[in-house]
């Protein structure tokens, strides 16, 4: 799950990670109340949508009047920001973030990841500010320090020593660099996050390191626990089909291609997709079943997979392991009575009771119900029946 | 011969006595699995399907000797769980539990390694060897006794995968699910050595998806170590970057971790690549007839 960057900036407040003075606007005049709040004579006003680079899209723009505050914060609200994260389609922005002008002195990248392969968080530090990191990894690696934590000592002077001086940072801010990388450390551990950006991080004219942007992410598996990070999930940056499908247990992802596919398992489901794209189609959608496939399960999947008006054909493509192929069989022909569906079903079904499961589908005796033999056969039925 | 477990592995269940472990108990047993006992806290002294239920780990290594465990328990006590196996000197728990938060598999692993423990999962099906032990909630029927080693990231591509090996007429020693979790135990580069040993075991299908780099390290290994002909599909060349697929860990993060990559990593390891999954049995049949 993410959030917007004034939500991490107020996660970043209470841990005592210094980051600009701010104010969430949702209409043009509260923008201009959150100024006069603030004070100042310059502000930025930004664009608060899940995405990254916000301020090329122009969504991130400086005001040097209350009047301008107005005029850029009424051009934000409602438009739809394209950046190379969002896609070609964009996000529509709903709310600003006013915030205070900072004295840039200078300008540092600091991010927080697991890596996968050390099986610890990492914290990245870097003199590019401002640009993406993939890119600095890319071209200039050399520029990028990197600490690994064990989550066992936690951070410890010496990581935060390694960061500092790998930036060239002078002596003398080496101290005030430790305390704000141990804040976010904390910030990171404490909140089950999976990645924390800090893009730039600015030092200002009187040495101080504030967060001038802030970007997180969390581990969906411990929200169970995070309350206060539950509670900023905002749905409106989330695909609607998306959390309709998470609300029945189904693990759903729009594509765009013509096959809808309906699977047991995350990996299958994968495999699934690559199959019909090998065979000359183009796969619709990931859909992961779950492993009980009950017929409302499957009702479900017809459904979401059928809002996508692409969707020429459906291949359910079954595994049976523990789950029986006849019962889900009598999911399916359920299935059709619960929910309309007016495309070829190309059925595949393997693994226990296989046999008796396409007896019912024949019996049942739908014209739209198509057996196959196994996995290629029913991506290339599926496919085929797509291009008519 | 197999790796790793076979018809003597003394194993317990954590989380015996609920709704999973209890099911999936009773299936491995049934397919011949050595469960010597179980554990589920406050229930100790009690029998459950005719084996003895313990309140600690420790117990019931102590009583029965078990070396193996399989884990149950929900995702928010699984460190726990994990943890209190290894202090109780198991020496490989299988954890099948879903949804464990990756803080907590990382402090758990950390701790596993500390006393010498192997882990496989979280979020897996399991480790089986044909016709001894089964360790996990695969259909076991599907795994018929034979020569080729298995190792994948995804259930439901397991089942798929043994069930082409065995339909072209061959058979599967052992097979692990490892899990597509950011954090996993036992990967590709611990078993790939342990399948090379074992005599029986004449080739190795791997499975591996999108998302971190683990296929690319393997493919490092198989250049400088492996000599059994290995096959393997990637999962997820269609799937959109930035996308989680299903799997906590199948994620194309800044660019890296696609299939297109690790297909290539593979390939250039000497590894016979399947761009499609219909065709995992048919290239295993291949590399065994040549």
């Amino acid at each position: 799950m993410n959030i917007h960057e004034y939500q991490a900036k107020e996660l970043f407040k209470k841990y005592g990670v210094p980051t600009p003075r701010g104010h969430i606007a949702y209409t043009p005049d509260e923008a201009v109340k959150a100024a006069q709040e603030l004070g100042g004579n310059i502000w930025v006003v930004k664009a608060q949508i899940h995405a990254g680079g916000r301020g090329l899209g122009g969504g991130v723009k400086l005001a040097k009047s209350t009047a301008e505050v107005k005029e850029l914060a009424s051009q934000i609200l409602g438009m739809t920001l394209v950046t190379h994260q969002t896609g070609p389609e964009g996000k529509l922005v709903q709310k600003v973030y006013i915030e205070e002008g900072a004295d840039i002195k200078a300008e540092y990248y600091l991010g927080m990841v697991l890596d996968r392969a050390l099986e610890m968080p990492v914290m990245m530090a870097s003199t590019e500010g401002g640009m993406e990191i993939e890119e600095v990894a890319h071209n200039s690696p050399e520029k990028i320090v990197k600490v690994a934590i064990d989550p066992t000592i936690g951070f410890q002077g010496f990581h935060g020593r390694e960061l500092a001086f790998g930036l060239g940072l002078p002596k003398e801010e080496i101290t005030s660099f430790i305390k704000f990388a141990t804040a976010l450390y904390k910030v990171y551990m404490d909140n089950d996050a999976e990645m924390i950006e800090i893009n730039p991080l600015i030092k200002t004219g009187d040495g101080k390191f504030i967060a001038l942007d802030a970007k997180m992410g969390f581990d969906n598996n411990a929200l169970y626990r995070q309350n206060s990070i539950s509670e900023m999930r905002d749905l409106s940056e989330e695909e609607a089909t998306e959390i309709e499908a998470g609300n029945y247990g189904l693990s759903y992802i729009k594509l765009d291609g013509t096959v809808g596919c309906m699977v047991n398992g995350a990996g299958l489901a994968m495999g699934t997709m690559d199959t019909i794209n090998y065979v000359g189609g183009t796969p619709a959608n990931f859909l992961d079943v779950g492993g009980s496939a009950s017929p409302e399960t499957v009702a479900k999947g017809f459904e979401i997979i059928l809002k996508d008006k692409n969707v020429k054909s459906i291949f359910v493509n079954i595994f049976g392991g523990i789950v029986r192929c006849d019962r889900v069989a009598n999911g399916i022909l359920e299935a059709t009575k619960l929910t309309k569906v007016d495309v070829p079903v190309i059925v595949r079904l393997d693994g226990t009771n296989a046999a008796q499961a396409i007896e019912i589908l024949n019996n049942a005796g739908i014209s739209n119900i198509i057996a196959a033999s196994d996995l290629e056969d029913g991506a290339r039925k599926a496919v085929e029946a797509a291009a008519k | 011969m197999s790796i790793l477990v076979n018809k003597d592995t003394k194993v317990i269940v954590q989380g015996f006595t609920g709704k999973e472990g209890s099911f999936h108990a009773e299936q491995c047993m049934a397919y011949g699995t050595k469960i010597v006992g179980g554990v589920t806290p406050g229930k100790g002294g009690t029998e459950h399907l005719g084996q003895p239920v313990f309140n600690t780990v420790s117990e019931a290594v102590k009583a029965t000797n078990a070396t193996v465990s399989m884990i149950f328990v929900p995702p928010a006590f699984v460190a726990d769980a994990v943890m209190e196996a290894a202090d109780a000197g198991i020496t490989l728990a299988v954890i099948i539990t879903e949804g464990a938060p990756v803080k907590d598999m990382m402090m758990a692993k950390h701790y596993a390694k500390k006393t010498n423990m192997m882990t496989i999962g979280p979020n897996c099906p399991g480790i089986i060897t044909a016709d001894e032990c089964k360790i996990g909630i695969m259909p076991g029927f599907i795994f018929k006794k034979g020569n080729v080693g298995l190792i994948s990231k995804s259930g439901t591509l397991t089942y798929e995968s043994a069930n082409q090996v065995c339909s072209e007429g061959f058979g599967i020693t052992t097979a692990v699910g490892i899990g597509g979790d950011p954090i996993i135990g036992l990967s590709y580069k611990q078993l790939l050595p342990m399948f090379e040993a074992d005599p029986e075991t004449h080739a190795i299908v791997m499975i591996g998806e999108i998302g971190g780099d683990l296929e690319i390290q393997a493919a490092h290994f198989i250049k400088e170590n492996i000599k059994k002909p290995v096959v393997a599909f990637i999962a997820g060349q269609t799937a959109p970057k930035g996308k989680r697929m299903g799997h906590a860990g199948a994620i194309i993060s800044g660019g890296a971790g696609t299939a297109a990559e690790k297909m290539a990593a593979l390939e250039a390891a000497g590894v016979t690549v399947v761009v499609s999954p219909a065709d995992i049995g048919k290239a295993v049949a291949k590399v065994l007839k040549k």
